[in-house]
């Protein structure tokens, strides 16, 4: 298909929504305007006129300059070079645009996100060969992206027909062609190490599948309270401070999967060096590679242009579907979609579109399904399963949770992590609220933690939450009436749940050994401080005081055990556990001798 | 510059003009406009097509008539003419003198509305600033490079605070040249005088550059304003190689100036008749500090924002803390106890501090005092909650020893003189002060090596 080049002049400049007579442009179609060649994409048709929203600052742009159509729609490239990079919005490569063009980000430059020049040594698939009919989807041959990934070259999705001939091994560059294949219509299709997709188009699959697995992030109150499953959608909304970014880079740090996407969406410049600064130097703990080797950042800062905040989240979904369907793993993690929403409600504000709720359009809550929609887990078109976890921060103005985008959020996603303000003020991190929060599916997690880790995992997880709960209610009579009207057993029940909240639920980001915890070692946790509690419950009933039970020395260590052993010492966690039980057991015998010598 | 002056001023409605028939006007051209009397006004396209260009007039509207008033486009954006010259100087929100001396001449000119730093460019901010105030030193620590507001309310001692920033802020072990930018918006003039005469005081005037806009100057000059001032302060940092500290106040007014003039452009608005863009509008201006990669000076921001109706939540302060690396809260309560200065310390925060202090910045201790402090504090205004209501005679030994310990880091750590200049070490021995009331086992956020070495206790 030949383009035909599509010229014409820019009428109206209102900030980043141009209005261009432009005949035959399309919906949708990239553009450049101005002397400058600024990109921006067509958002309407009236008419030979079209509106478009800009990706750059139209600053000193004329009516009457020049615009032109580019014949296709936003799209990115995807093939091997992504990882370990950081792309702006529209996958133009941050670094590179640093080495050309200096601190700030000049405007009309368009360098090709992926390097062409560099070799990539392609291994053709042995079960290919010529002659043979061959699927969009279908897998080519491999390229070693980075030490940790393995790069599937696949046949770009919308081509489909008999392979005509395979490159053998060797060195290709990405314009070299590596492969043939002849079309339904006949024709000849050269393919190349990577391809182009239209962001806002889901690319296709086999089939939706279940998810079966969780997505352990090592973090406590998220893989033990409220799971989530690989493939799930999830939110985490809270008001400024209280910890969605660290949440979201502890995920990227600590998840056990293949590929991590961040997109920083309308957020701090500094989060993003943050993330380039330490990942190289942080170790993946499951394959023992920097994590950088893994990681791919698309970053629209809150100070870069708006138009190009709300591309960037399809941007990152599309790279994630690329990855998914060679068959990955991948994390997707959006901080933050508000600010997409918000870019989204600014450019129909422009449009003078009807406002529904606080300024937002009436499309608000169908785009944010559509977009929630992308992830998942299925069968790729090669037959292979692949998945796609998509956690979203949001950000809701004045931590108000009934705003509109995280209430439609929370219609959508299964996984809810809520933090709150308060437990951030006391510096209880995460923050994470064990009263809002929800997981949709904890039932197939306890699966995998019954196989895995062991049986008690949902009976231990739903004593913890009703202890939680209990002291809620019991706090709340101190609150009215003072410690004394208490019980023993109630005020034990008050010294468990803080046990439960400093020696499980909070967990420092901070601390070398604290930042990461395994299953395993998750499970140890509340399984002892648990055991802790019904020895000691055990104990007042036989009418030991709570003052002497809850100034016992070997409680303070109970506390710091999360930060004494890491992951791999389960042995010495064990020997502690055996340790504090024998003292309980001690005062056990005790006052069971006392009980026989009064009775 | 075009010579060509139009006088085809269609509408003019509250600080915006409507210019009929003018081809070919640059979005975002400065502009030049003459009224009847002669006087001139000035203006930035916010709107083009050929037919209608829409003006914002710095000045206002007021008393234009259409008839008589003469529009020139100068094919220019708004600039700022830089060179070393504007150190110890005084501007409007134009970048035009207020101090009575000429207008700088320079060959350096540069659009306010600069690029955004690409995040590539940029280094993660280290370097722990000490201020001298316990509170943030101790508990918010700031860093070089960092924006950290500070958000106050009426009748609180903000401009004290921030001046005693501004004098006692300094690295340890480092005397390189050091630059304030001072930016007021809509400030009166008893502020506006209370901070020449501190700058003047403390000799640190010749390496100040001051942009004001008073309460009785055209609120649409304060659009421009912060933009002027960070231009000057990126030219002082990354051209002079100087580490600049802007502070800038009230920046609720700016966005009061914002809000006015998108109602009168008709652009929807999201909260409080706030437009929806204020967060992107404030974080053009907030995300210019920073650290740039090679370049040896830095922008460090301390924005001063009052919160209507002492109302954390309203759009200006909510917006801010979202954007800036954390936020210094003033308390009402606080102030009313005669505490100077009167930080609450539950909402403040730091994000950056993690990686400019303890062990090669601070000292080792100091990550985790920083934290056992909040947790207890936290715990002690519960258990000031429940006194409250049961009486403390009620309470038991343990709660007693919170309630005190409440107020003794009230009185003793937050509490400190406006001329007080604490070294972090002071701050810190002053914190185990605090923390030796408990006993070892209380105290779960620091570690059993930091209390064998600074419990008083176990000496
Ligand atoms: N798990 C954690 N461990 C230690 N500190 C944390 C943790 N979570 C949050 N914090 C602290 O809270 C601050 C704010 O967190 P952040 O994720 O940036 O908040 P948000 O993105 O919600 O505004 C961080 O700078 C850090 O100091
Ligand atoms: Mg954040």
């Amino acid at each position: 298909m030949k383009q035909t080049e599509k010229k014409g002049t820019i009428q109206d400049i209102n900030g980043p929504i141009v209005t261009i007579k432009l005949p035959g442009v399309q919906n949708g179609e990239q553009v450049r305007i101005g002397s400058l060649g600024l990109y921006g994409e067509v958002i309407s048709l009236e008419g030979e006129e079209a509106l478009a929203q800009i990706y750059e600052s139209t600053e000193m742009v004329r009516p009457g300059e020049p615009a032109e159509g580019l014949g296709h729609p936003l799209s990115v490239e995807l093939g091997p070079g992504l990882i370990g990079g950081i792309f702006d919005g529209v996958q133009r490569p941050l670094e590179e645009m640093f080495l050309k063009a200096g601190d700030q980000i000049p405007r009309g430059l368009s360098p090709l996100p992926l390097d062409r020049e560099k070799l990539w040594r392609f291994v053709p698939s042995e079960t290919l060969e010529p002659n043979m009919p061959i699927i969009g989807g279908a897998r080519l041959g491999v390229v070693q992206e980075t030490e940790t990934v393995e790069h599937r070259i696949i046949v770009p999705p919308d081509i489909e027909g008999e392979l005509i001939e395979l490159a053998p091994e060797g060195d290709y560059n990405l314009e070299e062609t590596i492969g043939q294949v002849r079309d339904r219509r006949g024709q000849v299709r050269h393919l190349k190490l990577y391809h182009r997709w239209p962001v806002r188009k889901p690319r296709p699959y086999q089939s939706r599948d279940n998810g079966v697995e969780p997505l352990i992030t090592g973090q406590r109150i998220l893989d033990t309270f409220f799971p989530l499953l690989k493939g799930s959608k999830c939110a985490v909304p809270g008001p400024f401070g209280a910890g969605k970014t660290v949440v979201q880079h502890q995920v990227a740090r600590w998840a056990n999967a293949d590929i991590v996407i961040y997109v920083g969406c309308g957020e701090r410049g500094n989060e993003l060096v943050d993330v380039l600064d330490s990942f190289p130097k942080l170790k993946d703990p499951y394959t023992d590679r920097p994590l950088m080797d893994r990681t791919l950042l698309i970053a629209n800062t809150s100070n870069m242009p708006v138009v190009a905040r709300e591309a960037s989240i399809y941007v990152g979904i599309t790279i994630a579907e690329y990855y998914r369907d060679q068959g990955y793993d991948v994390v997707m993690l959006a901080d933050s979609t508000s600010r997409w929403a918000e870019a989204l409600r600014e450019v129909s504000g422009r449009l003078g579109q009807m406002p529904v709720e606080e300024g937002y359009p009436a499309y608000l809550a169908s785009r944010l399904a559509a977009f929630y929609e992308r992830a998942g887990r299925v069968e790729t078109m090669d037959c292979g399963k692949g998945s796609i976890t998509l956690i979203g921060a949001v950000s809701p103005p004045g931590g108000d949770f009934s705003e509109p985008v995280t209430s439609h959020t929370k219609e959508i996603i299964q996984t809810f992590w809520a933090l709150s303000k308060e437990l951030a003020d006391a510096r209880h991190y995460p923050a994470i609220d064990w009263v809002d929060s929800f997981s949709a599916d904890v039932g197939t997690a306890a699966e995998w933690w019954h196989e895995s880790i062991d049986r008690g995992w949902e009976k231990r997880r739903a004593q913890a939450l009703g202890m939680l709960a209990r002291d809620a209610e019991l706090s709340r009579i101190v609150n009215l009436v003072g410690p004394e009207a208490l019980s023993s057993a109630q005020r034990w029940v008050l010294e468990g749940a803080t046990l439960i909240k400093e020696g499980v639920l909070q967990q420092s980001a901070l601390d070398p050994v604290d930042t990461f915890s395994s299953p395993e070692k998750q499970f140890m946790l509340l399984d002892l401080i648990l055991s802790v509690y019904d020895e000691g419950a055990a104990l007042i009933e036989l009418g030991v005081p709570v003052q002497e039970l809850a100034e016992m020395p070997v409680l303070a260590r109970l506390r710091r055990c999360k930060e004494l052993y890491d992951s791999s010492q389960t042995d010495q966690l064990k020997a502690f556990r055996n340790e504090a039980l024998k003292d309980f057991k001690e005062i056990h015998s005790e006052y069971a001798q006392r009980g026989e010598q009064t009775a | 510059m075009s010579a060509k002056e139009y006088r085809t001023a269609s509408a003019a409605r509250g600080g915006l003009l409507t210019v009929a028939d003018v081809p070919n006007i640059a979005f975002g051209d400065r502009v030049r406009i003459r009224d009847q009397q002669g006087n001139t006004r000035n203006g930035q396209v916010i709107r083009s097509s050929n037919e209608e260009v829409l003006v914002q007039v710095f000045e206002g509207t007021a008393e234009l008539d259409l008839e008589s008033t003469w529009v020139r486009f100068l094919d220019e954006p708004v600039e700022i003419a830089l060179s070393p010259e504007i150190l110890g100087r005084v501007f409007n929100g134009l970048g035009e003198p207020r101090d009575y001396r000429p207008p700088i001449v320079s060959n350096l000119r540069r659009s306010i509305s600069a690029a955004a730093f690409n995040p590539a460019a940029r280094t993660y901010p280290k370097e722990f600033i000490q201020t001298g105030v316990s509170t943030i030193d101790g508990l918010n620590s700031l860093v070089r490079g960092q924006k950290l507001p500070i958000f106050s309310a009426s009748g609180l001692p903000h401009n004290r605070l921030a001046a005693q920033i501004v004098r006692q802020a300094k690295l340890p072990d480092d005397d390189s040249r050091f630059s304030v930018v001072f930016a007021a918006m809509g400030v009166s003039y008893s502020d506006a005088r209370f901070f020449q005469e501190e700058f003047a005081s403390s000799g640190v005037l010749g390496n100040v550059v001051m942009f004001v806009n008073m309460a009785d100057d055209p609120p649409v000059e304060r659009l421009t304003l912060p933009r002027m001032a960070l231009t000057a302060a990126e030219y002082l940092a990354f051209d002079l190689d100087r580490h600049v500290l802007v502070v800038m106040t009230d920046m609720t007014h700016y966005a009061e100036a914002l809000r006015e003039v998108a109602t009168a452009k008709g652009d929807v608005p999201a909260r409080k008749g706030y437009p929806g863009y204020l967060y992107s509008d404030l974080a053009e201006i907030y995300e210019r500090s920073g650290r740039i990669k090679d370049r040896h000076g830095s922008i460090t921001l301390v924005p001063v924002l009052s919160m209507p109706s002492d109302d954390i939540t309203h759009p200006i302060p909510d917006l801010t803390g979202y954007i800036t690396e954390g936020q210094i809260v003033l308390s009402r309560e606080l102030n009313n106890q005669g505490i100077y200065p009167p930080v609450h310390i539950s909402p403040s925060l730091s994000r950056l501090m993690k990686d400019g202090i303890g062990k090669d910045f601070t000292r080792e201790d100091h990550p985790h005092v920083s934290n056992q402090l909040y947790a207890l504090y936290a715990r002690a205004l519960e258990t000031r909650n429940l006194a409250s209501i049961i009486g403390a005679d009620e309470l038991s030994a343990r709660d007693r020893r919170y309630l005190e310990f409440a107020d003794a880091f009230e009185s003793r750590f937050v509490r400190q003189g406006e001329d007080e200049d604490r070294s972090i070490e002071e701050t810190l021995n002053l914190a185990w002060d605090l923390l030796s009331a408990f006993p070892p086992q209380a105290l779960t956020r620091v570690n059993e090596t930091e209390i064998a070495k600074y419990h008083r206790q176990s000496e």
